[in-house]
Order: C-alpha cells, then sequence, then structure tokens
C-alpha cells in the first residue's frame, strides 16, 4: 500500500494542517466471493479527533495510482443531523490510466472547486477509482486538510518589510448598493431641471466669462521681451 | 520539477552511483589523481598550442570511456515500476519491446497534429529545395520570410519559421536568435575565463574527452577537420559550473568528490567534474555538427552549452519527460508495433530487437549517423517543435523505409548491417512519408 517516500507536500507559510488519522484504503469486497478480488475502488474514510467539526479550506495529498477520485463529506444537514453531501465527483487524475501520467503527481482541492459548503465538516470520505487492471496497488498518500482562515503571515520578516502599502480596495458593493428607487429619482429630478432650463433659456448673456479687453488678466503682464530673453518677467 | 516518480528517480540514482564508481576505480587503477594543478612550463605549453591541441597526442591506451550508449540500453531495459504487473507470462500487460515502463507516448494522430507543420502540403527545406522543383515555388519566398525574421529579431518568429527547415545561410544567426545567443563581450569574456581554467588545473575527464575525440569524431569523415574545435568547446565544458543549473530540472543529480583526506566532510565537497556531466563514448558527437556553423569558439560554445542543457542532457539520464530518452524508446518502439506489425515480430523472432539497433541512433541524435546537410535539417525541426520526439519518428521511418530488406534477414548482425549505412538518406521526405502518407 504504500509508495516510496518522496519530499514531502509544499506546505505555505504559518500553514498547518488539521490533526486528523486517515484510516489506510479499504478496497471494496463484494460479499459471498472466494479469493480477494480487485475491484478497482477503495474508500479512505477520515474523521477528526473528538468528534470536533472543522472548516475545510483545502486538501491536499500525492497521488499513487488513483486514476478518479470522489470526495464526499459529513455536515449538519438542514434539519440538525448530519448527512453526506458529494462535494467533488470524479476528479481526473490520471488522464491515461493505463499509463504514468498523474500517477505520482501532487494536487490541492480548494474549498471553492467543492461542489457544496465546506463548513461544519465532521468526517471526509475518499472514494478512489482505478479502473485499469495493471497497477498493483493505488491509493493517496501525504493526505493534509487545511482549516479555513489561516493565514498568519511569517513570523521572521523584519518588521519594515511587513509594513507593505495595503492593496488598493475596489470599492464594495455589497450591502452598499444605492437603492435604485432612490436613484432613479434623483436622477429624474435632474432631468426635469435641465428640461426647465432648456424651455426657458433667455436670450441675455449670463455675462460670467465676459472678458473686458483692457482689463489685464491677474497675475499676467505682459512685458517687452528684449533680447537675451529671460523669464524672469513673468511672474 | 525534477522527476515525479520514484522509482525512476531511484533508477537514476543507482545508474548514477555505477557511473561514479567506475570513474573511481579507473582512477585507482591508473594512479592519476581527478584533478591537479598543471605545472608552469605545462602551462605555457598548452596555451601555445591551444588551436592545435589535435595534434597532440597522449598516451590514452589505458583510458577508457566510462559507459557506451549499450550499457545504458541495458539499465533501461531493466527498468520496472514495481507497483506494475509485470508477469513473466506474456500478456497485454508486459510490451513486447525492450522497454517495460508505461509512459504515455503519442501515437501517429496526435503526432500528425503536432508535427502539423511537416503535412504534405505544406513546403520544407530538405524536399521543396531539390534541383528539380524551381525556387520560385517555395525555396525564394522562405528564404525572404527568414531574413525578414533575422532583421526582426523575432525569437518566437525564428522558432515557428524553423519548423519548415531553415536555408544554409541563416542557419547559423537563425539558431542563435532562439537559444538565445548573443556573444556579448561578457560571454567572450567568461569563455576566456574557462580557457585560463583549463589552462591551470588538469582534470581526469580531459583524458576522457581526449580519448572519446579521437575514437568518434576524428574518425568521422566530416568531423575530423573540427578536432581542435572540440577539444576547444568540451574542456571548456567540464569547468563551466553554470551548467549545474540545469540540475533543478534533469532527474540527474551531479556527482560529488571530496578533497583529498577529507571524505565524507560536506565542507570539502566539490562537484567533479566542476560542470557535473561525465562524458561518455560519444558525447564529443553533440557538438561536431555545430562546427559546420559557427567559427568563433565562444559562440560555437554557447550555442553547444544552450543546447546541452535545453535538448541533449535527456538523451542520457532516466526520467519520465516526453522528450527523455525512455519516452523516445518507448514512442519508437509503439510506433513500429503499430504500425510495422510484421516487420517488428520478424525482428523479434530472430533475437534483433529494433531497439538495440536504433537506440544509438537516437542517444547521439543521429549525428555522425546522417549526412551534416540531413542532419542539420533534423536538429532544425527539433528546435522548432522544442522537443526531441523527432528523433523516435524518425528511427521509426528509417525501419519503415528499409522495411523490405529488414524482412529478409535471419539475424541480429545481418539486421544491422542492413541499417549500418544511413548517410544517403533524405530525413524529411522519410518523416513526411512516414507521418502523413502512410496507410494505416
Amino acid at each position: 500500500m504504500s509508495g516510496a517516500a518522496g519530499p514531502g507536500p509544499p506546505v505555505g507559510p504559518g500553514r498547518s494542517p488539521l490533526p486528523c488519522a486517515p484510516r489506510p484504503a479499504a478496497a471494496l469486497q463484494l460479499s459471498g466471493g472466494t479469493e480477494p478480488a480487485r475491484p478497482g475502488v477503495a474508500v479512505i474514510d477520515l474523521r477528526f479527533p473528538r468528534g470536533a467539526a472543522a472548516d475545510v479550506q483545502e486538501i491536499v495529498f500525492k497521488n499513487f495510482y488513483t486514476a478518479f477520485l470522489s470526495v464526499r463529506v459529513q455536515r449538519p444537514g438542514p434539519s440538525g443531523s448530519r448527512r453526506w453531501v458529494t462535494c467533488l465527483r470524479d476528479l481526473c487524475l490520471m488522464p491515461c490510466p493505463h499509463t504514468e501520467q498523474g500517477a505520482q503527481d501532487y494536487f490541492s482541492l480548494h474549498r471553492h472547486q467543492m461542489l457544496c459548503d465546506m463548513d461544519q465538516v465532521t468526517a471526509v470520505r475518499f472514494i478512489l477509482r482505478q479502473p485499469s487492471p495493471v497497477w498493483l496497488h493505488f491509493t493517496i498518500e501525504e493526505l493534509q486538510i487545511f482549516p479555513a482562515g489561516q493565514k498568519s503571515p511569517q513570523k521572521d520578516f523584519p518588521s519594515w518589510l511587513s509594513q507593505l502599502t495595503p492593496p488598493e480596495q475596489p470599492a464594495s458593493l455589497h450591502g452598499e448598493l444605492p437603492d435604485p428607487e432612490k436613484v432613479s429619482t434623483e436622477v429624474q429630478q435632474m432631468w426635469v431641471l435641465t428640461e426647465v432650463i432648456r424651455a426657458r433659456q433667455a436670450a441675455a448673456r449670463i455675462g460670467r466669462f465676459d472678458v473686458s479687453p483692457t482689463t489685464p488678466l491677474a497675475g499676467l503682464q505682459p512685458r517687452r521681451i528684449t533680447g537675451g530673453a529671460s523669464w524672469r518677467g513673468y511672474s | 520539477m525534477k522527476e515525479p516518480l520514484a522509482y525512476m528517480r531511484k533508477a537514476q540514482g543507482s545508474w548514477e552511483k555505477r557511473i561514479l564508481k567506475s570513474l573511481n576505480s579507473m582512477c585507482t587503477e591508473l594512479g592519476i589523481p581527478l584533478a591537479q594543478k598543471r605545472p608552469v612550463s605545462e602551462q605555457k605549453e598548452l596555451l601555445n598550442k591551444w588551436n592545435e591541441m589535435g595534434t597532440d597526442e597522449p598516451d590514452l591506451s589505458l583510458f577508457r570511456p566510462v559507459y557506451a550508449p549499450k550499457d545504458f540500453l541495458e539499465v533501461l531495459m531493466n527498468l520496472r515500476n514495481p507497483n506494475y504487473e509485470n508477469g513473466e507470462q506474456p500478456s497485454f500487460r508486459n510490451h513486447l519491446g525492450l522497454i517495460q515502463v508505461p509512459l504515455k507516448v503519442k501515437d501517429i494522430p496526435e503526432l500528425k497534429e503536432d508535427f502539423s507543420e511537416l503535412g504534405l502540403n505544406i513546403g520544407q527545406l530538405g524536399i521543396d529545395d531539390s534541383a528539380q522543383v524551381p525556387p520560385e515555388f517555395f525555396e525564394n519566398e522562405h528564404v525572404r520570410v527568414g531574413q525578414k525574421v533575422l532583421a526582426e529579431q523575432d525569437s518566437a518568429a525564428a522558432q515557428q519559421y524553423v519548423r519548415q527547415g531553415c536555408p544554409t545561410a541563416l542557419r547559423a544567426d537563425l539558431w542563435a536568435l532562439i537559444l538565445n545567443i548573443s556573444n556579448q563581450p561578457e560571454d567572450i569574456l567568461y569563455y576566456e575565463q574557462l580557457k585560463s581554467n583549463v589552462i591551470q588545473h588538469n582534470l581526469l575527464v580531459d583524458s576522457l574527452i581526449y580519448k572519446d575525440v579521437k575514437l568518434t569524431a576524428s574518425n568521422d569523415d566530416y568531423y575530423f577537420v573540427f578536432e581542435d574545435y572540440l577539444y576547444q568547446v568540451l574542456l571548456c565544458f567540464s569547468r563551466d559550473t553554470s551548467v549545474l543549473e540545469h540540475f533543478t530540472y534533469s532527474s540527474a543529480t551531479p556527482p560529488k568528490s571530496y578533497i583529498r583526506g577529507k571524505l565524507g566532510m560536506e565542507e570539502y565537497a566539490v562537484f567533479y567534474p566542476p560542470n557535473g556531466v561525465i562524458p561518455f563514448h560519444g558525447f564529443s558527437m553533440y557538438v561536431a555538427p555545430l562546427c559546420f556553423l559557427y567559427h568563433e569558439p565562444s559562440k560555437l560554445y554557447q550555442i553547444f552549452r544552450e543546447m546541452y542543457v535545453r535538448f541533449f542532457f535527456r538523451l542520457h539520464s532516466i526520467s519520465s519527460h516526453p522528450s527523455g530518452i525512455v519516452s523516445l524508446c518507448l514512442l519508437f518502439e509503439t510506433l513500429l508495433q503499430t504500425h510495422l506489425p510484421q516487420l517488428f515480430y520478424h525482428l523479434r523472432e530472430i533475437g534483433a530487437q529494433p531497439l538495440r539497433i536504433s537506440f544509438k541512433w537516437m542517444v547521439r541524435a543521429f549525428s555522425g549517423y546522417l549526412a551534416t546537410d540531413q542532419l542539420l535539417l533534423l536538429w532544425d525541426r527539433i528546435l522548432g517543435y522544442n522537443s526531441l520526439e523527432i528523433l523516435a519518428v524518425l528511427a521509426a521511418a528509417v525501419f519503415a523505409f528499409r522495411a523490405v530488406n529488414l524482412m529478409e534477414v535471419t539475424s541480429l548482425a545481418a539486421a544491422e548491417a542492413v541499417l549500418a549505412d544511413l548517410s544517403t538518406l533524405k530525413v524529411m521526405p522519410l518523416l513526411q512519408i512516414f507521418l502523413f502518407a502512410t496507410v494505416t
């Protein structure tokens, strides 16, 4: 059941996996069979210690010749009792199950890739399928589950490096969207005003922007430019 | 990523141990240190003779190559996945060829798609520039486009362009453009520094290089004139520590050696040779064809180094990469078995597994087996497609071409004789027919 130990899976800084003890993969057995068949389906059950529930952020594992993976989680249902929900159906780990592609790769499953919510999960079940008969064993290894909300910065950064300017937050629209009714009444009022002004347009000029030809503009005194022009004359 | 499959990493590790043991035992037998400083008089002498090192005739009779391609083939034949059902009885699980690992290789429809620019209705240098075809049809236009690509200095366009072949006059510059070699003053200075390293220190690996050049390139009708260039490039290559960077993506690990008397102490560990690459029999043939294109030693050196860290290192290390030698061997055997099943079966029955003959072609990227102009057309496509799979396709195409003769042989030696001389073959028509014109 065990593959060769390779380098460990990459763990982000400041992240620690949830403690859990996955039981080894149990192959599906048909009752009444005389010799152990190799059904090509195995199940790994995982429960958190002491019945704790957790919000799952990410599941990281190393594949060992599993072709397809389905994941089911046990979470509290609407009525309060716990039910099993499929959160990942038949993810293809090995595109060509008879060949080595993807056979020993590392995979990472994020909560936003799942079909259902991953909050308050009490148990996780991995259903492994390997339809090709050429492999002797198949399983997944180095299984780690990371809980949500772990974004602690690295502790050994120098303090000046962590004082980065915060990224610009785009204007949050959630909960602060202006009321469309209110906006449309205001727009209507402004439109009515423009219509009224247009209707009452007088021929007389407002006179705000007229410039008297004799009054010099404030601050600028034209000077005669002599040879060796200098700009000192203009303020 | 170096190598995802654990058993391949292990196999590569044990192969490296074997090579190192062989090198160390040769060293102890002959009583020569792995590296020593040259006395000043010898340094002066070497500096004077730098451009004509071929005239030197050191006594190399006691040296032998560390390994030859056929030793490497034995290792690949014994490669097994412990999780795979390798039963003794023949079944659908066992491959009929020599390679028994189930890697994913492409079949002809996939290859047709990948190598679509080699199709029948697209002009190729190597086919459409022959004497019977008027140059207005394809050649003139193709040369014009090539000159434009060079003028624009567009590396991606150059890579796309060489898929249809490179005009001889433009090849040197186009390859340099694709490989990103510009021969700046810093590069020339770096080469001069390597040269001074060669002058100051003598490595055991130098003798291996000398021996290899004398055995292979010097005996070749096309390449013997470049003997001096080969020494100038390969001796510097052994000392170039920038080559160590390619070990981050190669499945291999550079061998470590310890200063005399300090065995096991990490502070006194160095990589030996300094570039981490131990040359094998035929290694100098990677450099020889490039001598036709580049005459300035520092540029020739850089082109070779870049080609090595991009392509050639995959031909002598065990990995599951699609361009690695294991995948190439499996691709060759699968293509042959699928499209020439009768020939494959016949050769297998007479004890002449096809891979035994074609392995040496692929490990050397056909250098020394094809005529030089044909070889350069083949290497154009390697650069253009950034993959070595074309070597396996060509090997299968050669077998397909000589299939009629091969069906009549009755022993491995006779099969080798049929395929001994490839120097008259035209590469591009063979590839085109095999990929696009063979009825399956």
